[in-house]
């Protein structure tokens, strides 16, 4: 088994941040084609170290610091010390006609775009929430696409005082005038329908205006990815993984930085994966813009509404959320309905299950990511032989 | 650009596309169907939802956002 001093996972900013500081045998592993993570996805990125990508970790030992790789094998590695820079994944909300083709995440988009889709002459709608979506709209029309409309839930009153609690930052103020030039930014909106045929092609608003379009992206801002942690013990503080000033765990050796730690964006993530390799730095402004933004973008109860009985929950196994209402906890959604129990394994519709009947999974376990059964069998037949 | 196939139609792209792009500019819509029969396309673009398999040189349940295309490259929709 081949061992490292560092193994980091996720080549993110925050796993970025770390390998640039960290001397010794050491790993990135990611699950992308290149390092960038999302933010600097389609950029070239030199990692002063071993860089393995297209990669997922599947299973974690934390007792004896071992973790499972599934690239184009499966193999085992050992390490001295670990960073999960797993990063955050967007959070989607159910409503009718949420599943049909062309309705995208928001950065799902634009992470679709910077692998190369020509959004040229698109009609594209943004909405849901957070400062994300400005950037991709600005993204987006930079690239030659037309954005009628971005739909932000949040009300006028609460992006105003996030504006106040921006006054400490005034480059992210200057980013925001920028990007709000020119384009229709409309608070207190939120989509209530997606409809086409075989494909989206209208979409309404709560006020019952339709809008025509070829894409719509649509996410309520982002959930962590602490699966990983969680399956190597690592106590969550809330929906975060639990770090003290070092960015250590509670599990010894494993450390997490960026997202994972709570949502603060790309400054926290960068300074937190310097913290994780090098101890103590200043993390005050960012902590204080990361609350800030969380309390702005606060998710209003209608959203909670849109949803209709046969609208489907549970993309993977198609299960309604009438069904989910028959229910009366996780497990049963999962017995019952198979809710939870494709391949995503629940990193969609576990957010949104949460959110609507806040039942959260009764654990984690590998293998974290969906593999094949002869990753597994060639696994045992190396441990075991 | 180099050239692949989505459903037998040629499709050219810039080097660095990932399948998921791909398909999208070949103008294909579903990319596999729902276990009650839907169309299904890419979501999150980053490898977590899954609704963007399709079959890449004969591999089934291939994640196209995270596979970069290659010359020739067979990709066959659900």
């Amino acid at each position: 088994m081949k061992h490292y001093d560092l193994i980091i996972v996720g080549a993110g900013p925050a796993g970025i941040a770390a390998a640039r500081k960290a001397g010794g045998s050491v790993l990135v592993i990611d699950d992308n084609p290149s390092a960038g993570g999302q933010i600097w996805r389609g950029s070239e990125i030199e990692l002063p170290c071993e860089f393995l990508s297209g990669a997922r970790v599947i299973d974690g030992d934390a007792r004896n610091k071992q973790i499972t790789v599934e690239s184009s094998g499966v193999f085992k590695l050992s390490y001295k010390k670990l960073i999960l820079c797993t990063g955050a994944r967007e959070l989607f909300l159910p409503f009718p006609g949420w599943t049909l083709p062309n309705v995208f995440g928001v950065g799902g988009l634009q992470a679709l775009a910077k692998s190369g889709l020509d959004v040229r002459g698109k009609r594209i709608v943004v909405a849901g929430s957070g400062p994300l979506l400005l950037a991709v709209a600005a993204y987006l029309k930079d690239h030659g696409a037309i954005v009628p409309v971005i739909a932000e839930q949040a009300s006028w009153t609460s992006l105003a005082r996030f504006g106040m609690a921006l006054l400490q930052h005034p480059a992210k103020i200057k980013q925001a005038f920028a990007l709000r030039r020119s384009m229709r930014y409309v608070p207190n909106s939120w989509v209530t329908k997606a409809s086409g045929v075989g494909k989206l092609q209208n979409v309404t608003f709560q006020d019952g205006r339709v809008e025509q379009c070829d894409y719509l992206a649509i996410a309520y801002g982002f959930v962590p990815n602490t699966e990983l942690a969680q399956l190597m013990g690592c106590r969550l503080n809330g929906a975060f993984v639990a770090v003290d000033e070092q960015q250590q765990t509670s599990v010894p050796g494993v450390y997490c930085a960026g997202e994972p730690t709570g949502l603060g964006g790309v400054d926290e993530s960068l300074l937190e994966g310097e913290i994780a390799v090098m101890g103590n730095r200043d993390r005050s402004k960012t902590t204080h813009f990361s609350r800030a933004l969380n309390k702005a973008f606060a998710l209003r109860p209608e959203l909670k509404t849109l949803a209709a009985p046969e609208t489907i929950v549970c993309r993977c196994e198609d299960v309604t959320l009438g069904r989910l209402r028959e229910a009366q906890s996780w497990r049963e959604a999962k017995l019952h309905f198979r809710c939870g129990m494709g391949p995503c394994q629940g990193r969609i519709c576990g957010p949104i299950v949460e959110h609507y009947f806040g039942w959260t999974p009764e654990s984690v376990r590998p293998p974290v990511f969906s593999t094949k059964l002869q990753n597994l069998i060639a696994l045992k037949e190396t441990t075991y032989s | 650009m180099l050239e692949i196939f989505v459903n037998g139609h040629a499709v050219k792209v810039p080097p660095k596309t990932s399948v998921a792009a791909a398909v999208l500019q070949s103008g294909q819509s579903a990319f596999r169907m729902s276990v009650s029969g839907e169309p299904r396309a890419a979501l999150c673009g980053m490898g977590i939802c899954y609704e963007c398999r399709v079959s890449i040189d004969g591999v089934a349940h291939s994640k196209s956002c995270q596979v970069l295309c290659m010359p020739g490259m067979k990709v066959v929709t659900g």
